[in-house]
């Protein structure tokens, strides 16, 4: 049974213009699958139908042999502790500290009285730090968040994703707001993570080279629909220029220096 | 198409200048207001000033009457404030868009807030006065009604700025409400919110006074009492009392709000 399976999704945010129609596709554990297209083309909406941060319309998805739109508050809890979620704007608390902000992935774990108060355990404290070592910023584990460089934020939002124990992590254009440098060292950690615990990766991007470069697998969506998937290494130039609509696939080429 | 719209604007901004003098001259004359008068009086008022709003020796002997009402004054001002504040925070929580359980909460704790707010200070207080009598617990409820109102405001548009991102976050780890709101939406907007506190505490005492003219308790009431019995010596040394009450608050406001901003 594939690990996330997803069909018939379809979502309009108004009457009669749908921004996913009937998007059907399943990712097995392990998998690295980038999700490209322009703007607009319902990237983000579909990322957050997963974990139904926005509302499933009609279709199903199915997670961990769950269905995601059937859960009630708490099963809908339950699944999404089990699903690491990272942002393009990083969306840490920029007044805490990097270690807090890490600590924040164990919320869905624990009572609401121990969240509140503010209680983990040695294990979890040590898991943090273990994490920010992995991610060389444990220099920094007690700066304020506001304090460090956009992809120094975005490794403490993966640290927080991470620490969840995920099965799976979303990233929603995890490096559209970084320098070719950082989005490099993101990028990185994200392929190793896939690889050294086995956690399945799906990846909202913009850059169709970086997508080649780092997935396994690619899923072109297209105004609402998938237009392409499968390995990366069969997406031929055609088919970015069919997805982006023409040949801005040559321009995306050239602003990146990965 | 555009030059039209630009001359039609013009046209638009001269007829509203012309309007506003003519409503000016219109007001004055059925007012019977004379800028001319009004301006002659000025230096007789100032002459009356220097001469009657003078301490001496015998107002300072009442000195410590005042300050005893005038912190009297000052504490209850912040005692309202901070107290509203706790209400404020909960009600801004359920009334902002980002944080609201549920619509119908979020139209009631904005519906409170906006009575609150856009019925006057001293409309309050006359109000209360009526319902509860002249005792400092009806200046201590209009301070505190009127603080409840704005604070909410403010609050509401704290969290709103401060926390849409880390609340989608939260969310996505399976954090609860509570958990959300405790460690992402107070932390983040806390200096925000404690600014918006001080700055209220600075507002009633000033407001203070006049509540305490009105429903005859504080600082006010001895301003009152001392101003009906033409006792301007008096009068002078509590005005210059609460403008200097006023000055450390602010100072001391400021130094706080550099300390966690």
């Amino acid at each position: 049974m594939p690990l996330l399976e997803v069909n018939g999704l379809t979502k309009s945010y108004q009457p009669g213009n749908p921004i996913l129609k009937d998007v059907s596709f399943s990712v097995e554990a392990g998998e690295f699958v980038a999700v490209i297209g322009p703007s607009g083309a319902g990237k983000s909406t579909m990322l957050r139908c997963l974990n139904r941060m926005v509302d499933i319309a009609e279709g199903q998805v199915f997670f961990d042999g769950k269905d995601v739109g059937a859960q009630n508050k708490k099963g809908l809890r339950d699944v999404r502790k089990h699903i690491g979620m990272v942002f393009q704007h990083y969306n840490l608390v920029p007044r805490l500290t990097v270690i807090e902000n890490v600590l924040h992935g164990r919320f869905g774990y624990k009572s609401t009285l121990q969240g509140v108060l503010g209680r983990f355990t040695e294990a979890e404290k040590q898991k943090a730090f273990e994490l920010l070592e992995k991610l060389g910023i444990a220099e920094h584990a007690y700066k304020r968040c506001d304090q460090l460089s956009g992809g120094q934020q975005q490794r403490v939002g993966i640290c927080r994703a991470l620490i969840q124990d995920p099965k799976i992590i979303l990233c929603d254009e995890p490096i559209a707001s970084l320098d070719p440098n950082s989005s490099k060292v993101i990028m990185d950690h994200l392929k190793t993570i896939s690889i050294e615990f086995g956690i399945t990766c799906i990846v909202n991007l913009h850059q169709v080279d970086v997508a080649k470069d780092y997935a396994n697998r690619v899923i072109g969506l297209k105004k609402g629909e998938v237009v392409f998937d499968g390995p990366s290494l069969l997406l031929s130039e055609s088919f970015t220029d069919e997805i982006y609509g023409m040949k801005t696939a040559v321009e995306t080429r050239e602003l990146i220096t990965v | 198409m555009n030059e039209t719209v630009l001359k039609k604007r013009k046209f638009q901004m001269t007829m509203l200048f012309l309007g506003v003098i003519v409503l000016t001259y219109l007001s004055a004359w059925v007012t019977d207001y004379g800028f001319v008068s009004s301006l002659e009086a000025v230096p007789g008022a100032m002459v009356w000033m220097a001469s009657n709003l003078l301490v001496d020796g015998e107002a300072l002997g009442k000195l410590p009457d005042i300050m005893g009402k005038l912190i009297e004054t000052v504490f209850m001002s912040i005692a309202a404030t901070t107290i509203a504040a706790a209400l404020s925070l909960f009600l801004a929580i359920m009334g902002s868009k980002t944080t609201m359980v549920n619509r119908a909460f979020g139209a009631v704790s904005r519906f409170v807030a906006s009575l609150s707010r856009n019925i006057p200070v001293v409309a309050w207080s006359l109000i209360l006065l009526l319902s509860f009598g002249q005792n400092s617990v009806t200046g201590f409820l209009a301070l505190f009604v009127g603080t409840v109102g704005f604070l909410t405001r403010a609050f509401i548009e704290t969290i709103d700025e401060a926390a849409l991102g880390s609340v989608e976050a939260l969310r996505a780890t399976g954090a609860t409400y509570w958990q959300i709101v405790s460690k992402a939406v107070v932390p983040q907007g806390l200096p925000q919110m404690v600014s918006w506190v001080l700055f209220m505490i600075e507002t009633n005492i000033r407001s203070a006074t006049l509540v305490g003219i009105l429903t005859g308790t504080g600082i006010g009431y001895m301003f009152d009492m001392y101003y009906k019995t033409m006792n301007y010596e008096v009068v002078a040394l509590i005005t210059i009392t609460i403008v200097l009450s006023v000055i450390l608050i602010e100072l001391l406001s400021t130094r706080i709000r550099k300390v966690i901003l």
